[in-house]
């Protein structure tokens, strides 16, 4: 590890604040002729070029939701409720919408034609925003990222991973799609189109992953245990039999 | 809402190149960019003024834009047939001449 590697430094920054009373009163004592060449700092030196501002987010979010309950923008028990919505998601919920698409045309067809209301018919609500469904061909593979921040099929995925998170992703799955794909382990051949959706303002996306060969007479139950979250976001396909 | 979209499906358009301060939905790496409408998505309150407080009304026309990604990576490693799309909203996109 280099000694600029971030993850050093976050250590070495939080080892620093579980010691700092320590650390103040022994610089303190160590240089006492640094009374009265100027202020006095309430910190060691090293952390004065230490203080990352992403380490006060967290407060600052704590702060934000103080003031807001405080106002009466918000309750306590709405934001506990939200929370709990979004954990709460069922995850098997994207597996039974695909499986039902390939088995049932005619809802594959609502599906493709208005997402929002196709999940509907499942007792998901999109909210604000309107679904949109991708479908992976022999033609087409479908990869979702939003490049501005998280924005997720929440409502039927929950919350999303780390990965899609990490400004890594958001980044290259724009610009080196397919080298992204390889490192989730999923060649795509040159001949097929690699369709990159970058979920930036209104719409959400949900891919619908090619139904896997050898699995004519399965039912949508059975199915349903090949539907992965990450097929749903286009890193994979769908699982093997 | 101002007016009927002004673009219809299939229409050349170019993402205009501008960068203003503030919260912006247009990502920096698609400004100048040219594509052409996917489909039309709706009217949307505009988020770059509710991330102000604002009510972003009027709404404004979204659009999905579809371009090519060798027209937007110069370099771009893979087939000139893969494709990026996004969306825009009409304040962010002027007419393009169709590609040749």
């Amino acid at each position: 590890m280099s000694p600029h590697d971030p993850h050093d430094h976050d250590h070495g920054h939080s080892h620093h604040h579980h010691h700092e009373h320590d650390h103040a009163h022994t610089h303190d004592h160590a240089h006492p002729h640094d009374h009265g060449n100027g202020p006095v700092l309430k910190y060691s030196d090293d952390s004065v070029h230490d203080v990352r501002e992403s380490d006060l987010y967290p407060l600052l979010a704590e702060a934000l939701r103080a003031v807001l309950v405080e106002r009466g923008v918000v309750s306590a028990a709405d934001i506990r409720e939200h929370l709990e919505a979004l954990d709460k998601v069922d995850d098997g919920m994207g597996g039974k919408i695909v499986a039902r698409a390939w088995t049932d045309p005619a809802y594959k067809q609502r599906l493709l034609a208005n997402g929002s209301a196709a999940v509907a018919e499942f007792g998901i609500d999109m909210g604000e925003t309107q679904l949109i469904v991708v479908e992976n061909t022999d033609d087409v593979h479908n990869l979702v990222v939003c490049t501005l921040c998280s924005c997720y099929p929440r409502a039927i995925l929950g919350l999303p991973p780390d990965w899609y998170k990490s400004k890594s992703y958001r980044a290259r799955a724009v610009y080196e799609p397919r080298a992204v794909l390889r490192e989730f382990g999923t060649a795509v051949p040159e001949n097929v189109t690699v369709k990159v959706h970058d979920s930036n303002a209104d719409m959400r996306y949900l891919v619908l992953p090619k139904r896997p060969a050898g699995t004519d007479d399965w039912d949508a139950e059975r199915l349903t245990a090949l539907v992965s979250r990450d097929c749903l976001v286009g890193v994979v396909p769908a699982a093997a039999p | 809402m101002s007016g009927a979209p002004s673009y219809a499906v299939g229409e050349p358009v170019r993402v205009i190149a501008a960068h203003p301060p503030g919260h912006r939905r247009t990502p920096f790496y698609i400004r100048g960019k040219e594509g052409v409408v996917e489909r039309y998505c709706g009217a949307f309150p505009n988020p770059e003024e509710r991330a102000y407080g604002f009510n972003g009304l009027p709404k404004r026309h979204l659009y999905r834009v579809r371009f090519r990604q060798m027209d937007v990576w110069p370099g771009y490693n893979g087939p000139t047939h893969d494709l990026l799309e996004l969306e825009i909203f009409e304040h962010w996109l002027t007419k393009a001449e169709p590609a040749a």
